[in-house]
């Protein structure tokens, strides 16, 4: 009897070495510009070749900006990650999608859209949250750029097995309540640290019932619990939505593809080194009030007090947490004013996620004084969200609507937070400067985003609905 | 090639847990597309203060410790991000062994690409060795990963685990790409079979 990850790792092992150590095989390497320079840098010093382009895509989206791209990058050093980006899949022969190619986007979102993402697969890429691509059912995780390069040379990678670990979330979810809450609700029980040296799978009836979309928005915050990987099995809801899309198997090469993609679920009785439940009907819409993503609360709850924390090395973390985000134990979270409104990154850019924000958009205004930017996950679903008339819905209700990227989640690119200002946002890492220096983070679903646009605070999106 | 045998120097206390790869290294310094360089910006946020000046406060900007190449910190540290700019950063300020009670699994593996050691202890043994870095220049900690040992001024010695294909590569200064590169006809035979019996399996083309 064994996990889905004990399947796909089974599958994958080209030798064991004498220690456990296990050579893996890697059917896709997703590449971007932030982290390949100097594998292949390294690759060229040391005179090696590429083992498998055909394995491998690379996309722009770290440092892009989202506005208007067609006059180029103005950073220098952005333009030059960019054009070194350019200059390696030319010299290597690596697929690129380029950056005014509609399906440039988020390198997470861009996988699965594409159909490169496919169950069964080991899946990575120099970015921790490749653990996004196992909502397809693949053991997707991020490496390190030394591991970029050996996946470059030898398609394979040295690892050892990761413990099984199983969240379950029984019950249906309430109203208002999405997969972002979902897995912040997951951190918020287990810690930053919950899910290290294991590869988590989602299950029970609240993850069946999400769409691929949330799916993704589950996996993609495993890391952020300091798992390995999350992993959901496949089953129709997958099947249908990798149907037809241009690199996923076609025809006849589809059906042998889910016929063996259905043997890949858990059996029943595997073995899990640890087990969590959840009920769906206790979570609540979720926002984050500290500098990790395990300090999160209910929207309906308030600042904690250090006071009433134990450990002395705890106590003074939270007491600089609180500092840090300028909050008082026992504020009520949905009074705290906001100053900017971040919808996007690899967590919640995706088509459905900005319906949601649209849904609540629709006919109100963003509160004065308030930024709110829109950054779809992908060209393709720029595209999509015009034609369906999203995006000028939520024009009219006066936000910025940009080009698809990593954008607000990272400073990296032009779009950041100033010190002190306070962000609403979608994506999935509040630490401490990660929105631009001294920028402070709560992190929340796109629909709450939207919704506290509008207020100009924190707000319970169920006021809303 | 580097390697890591034996080290004997000043450890720099920094008794925080959860420091997230962010901290280490902020994504706006990310752009390089080198490895080296990054050590001037290693900690930017705790060591400088806004205007650039240097914050007093900090430890790596104190005496002895801005020679430590030992950094002890609390639990999941390197939690967050896989950019390798964080070893890089550490690497390039002097650090090349981290102590601490846990590491987030990607930051644990990058160290060892950079021969960097890891060293994971229970928290009473890091309080203690936080204890002795608090003596500065007088209280030199060693590292013999040999013998998987943690030596304290006093002499007593915390035994640390270590996966011993990984202690082989670091005491060697193999390059582990060159050593997977031997099991090439075994990648080759895996990648056949594979392809006979997953003839569906799409190739990546544009
Ligand atoms: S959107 Fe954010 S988390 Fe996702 S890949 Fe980009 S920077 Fe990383």
């Amino acid at each position: 009897m064994r996990t889905l990850f004990d399947k796909i790792w089974d599958s994958h092992v080209v030798e064991k070495l004498p220690d456990g150590t296990c050579i893996l095989y890697i059917d896709r390497h997703l590449v971007h510009e932030v982290t390949s320079p100097q594998a292949f840098e390294g690759l060229r010093l040391a005179g090696r070749k590429m083992r498998r382009t055909d394995a491998t895509i690379a996309v722009v989206d770290h440092n892009i900006p989202t506005s208007d791209r067609k006059a180029g990058i103005a950073e220098p050093e952005s333009r030059l990650q960019i054009e070194t980006l350019e200059k390696n899949v030319k010299e290597f022969g690596v697929p690129y999608f380029p950056v005014l190619d509609p399906r440039q986007g988020i390198v997470h979102v861009v996988g699965p859209e594409q159909g490169i993402s496919l169950p069964g697969f080991t899946i990575v890429c120099g970015d921790s949250h490749t653990s996004t691509h196992g909502a397809m059912g693949a053991l997707a995780f991020g490496i390190g750029t030394s591991e970029v390069e050996h996946v470059l040379a030898t398609q394979t990678l040295l690892q050892k097995p990761a413990r099984n670990m199983l969240v379950r979330v029984d019950g249906t979810l309430p109203l208002g309540v999405t997969a972002k809450d979902v897995i912040l609700a997951i951190i918020g029980k287990i810690g930053t640290n919950g899910g290290t040296g294991h590869v988590i799978e989602f299950a029970g009836e609240a993850i069946r019932s999400l769409d691929m979309a949330g799916r993704l928005t589950v996996c993609n915050m495993a890391i952020e619990a300091g798992a390995r990987a999350g992993l959901i099995a496949p089953d129709e809801t997958t099947f249908a939505y990798i149907k037809g899309r241009p690199f996923a198997p076609q025809g006849e090469a589809f059906d042998h593809a889910v016929a063996y993609w259905r043997t890949l679920a858990s059996d029943e009785g595997a073995h899990y080194d640890k087990i969590v439940v959840l009920n769906a009907a206790d979570i609540a819409p979720m926002v984050t009030w500290g500098t990790n993503p395990e300090s999160v609360a209910p929207i309906t709850g308030v600042v904690p007090d250090p006071a009433d924390v134990a450990d002395p090395a705890a106590r003074v973390q939270m007491e600089r947490m609180l500092s840090y985000m300028d909050l008082q134990p026992g504020q009520k979270l949905d009074q705290v004013p906001i100053d900017v409104v971040f919808i996007g990154s690899c967590t919640n850019a995706r088509i459905e996620d900005l319906r949601a924000a649209a849904a609540i958009a629709a006919g109100r205004h963003v509160a004065p004084g308030v930024r709110a930017l829109v950054v779809p996950g992908s060209g393709l679903i720029k595209a999509q969200a015009e034609a369906e008339g999203i995006a000028r819905t939520l024009m009219n209700a006066g936000f910025e609507w940009r080009e698809a990227g990593c954008s607000m989640c990272l400073g990296m690119n032009p779009d950041k937070l100033t010190p002190g200002q306070r962000c609403a946002s979608t994506s999935n890492r509040n630490f401490e400067g990660r929105q631009g220096p001294g920028g402070r983070t709560h992190l929340l679903s796109p629909a709450m985003a939207a919704a506290a646009a509008v207020a100009g605070r924190l707000v319970d999106v169920r006021e809303y609905l | 090639m580097p390697s890591f045998t034996k080290l004997t120097a000043i450890a720099a206390p920094l008794p925080l847990a959860n420091v997230d790869t962010d901290k280490i290294i902020p994504a706006r310094f990310l752009k390089t597309i080198a490895r080296s360089g990054l050590g001037k910006n290693l900690f930017d946020t705790l060591r400088f203060n806004p205007d650039g000046s240097e914050n007093p406060d900090f430890v790596l900007n104190r005496e002895p410790y801005r020679h430590a190449q030992i950094l002890l910190a609390h639990e999941n540290f390197g939690c967050g991000s896989s950019r390798e700019h964080a070893p890089w950063s550490l690497l390039d300020f002097g650090i090349t062994c981290v102590i601490a009670t846990s590491f987030a699994d990607i930051f644990y593996n990058n160290c060892f690409k950079n021969f960097i050691l890891p060293v994971t202890l229970s928290r009473e043994q890091v309080d203690a060795l936080m204890g002795d870095a608090a003596n500065g220049a007088n209280a030199r900690l060693s590292i013999d990963l040999e013998r998987q040992v943690v030596v304290r001024p006093s002499g007593e010695e915390f035994a640390f685990e270590i996966d011993p294909f990984r202690k082989h590569l670091l005491l060697n200064g193999l390059d582990d790409i060159g050593q997977t590169l031997q099991h090439a006809t075994a990648i080759d035979a895996f990648e056949k079979k594979r392809e006979a019996q997953q003839s569906w399996i799409p190739k990546v083309v544009v």
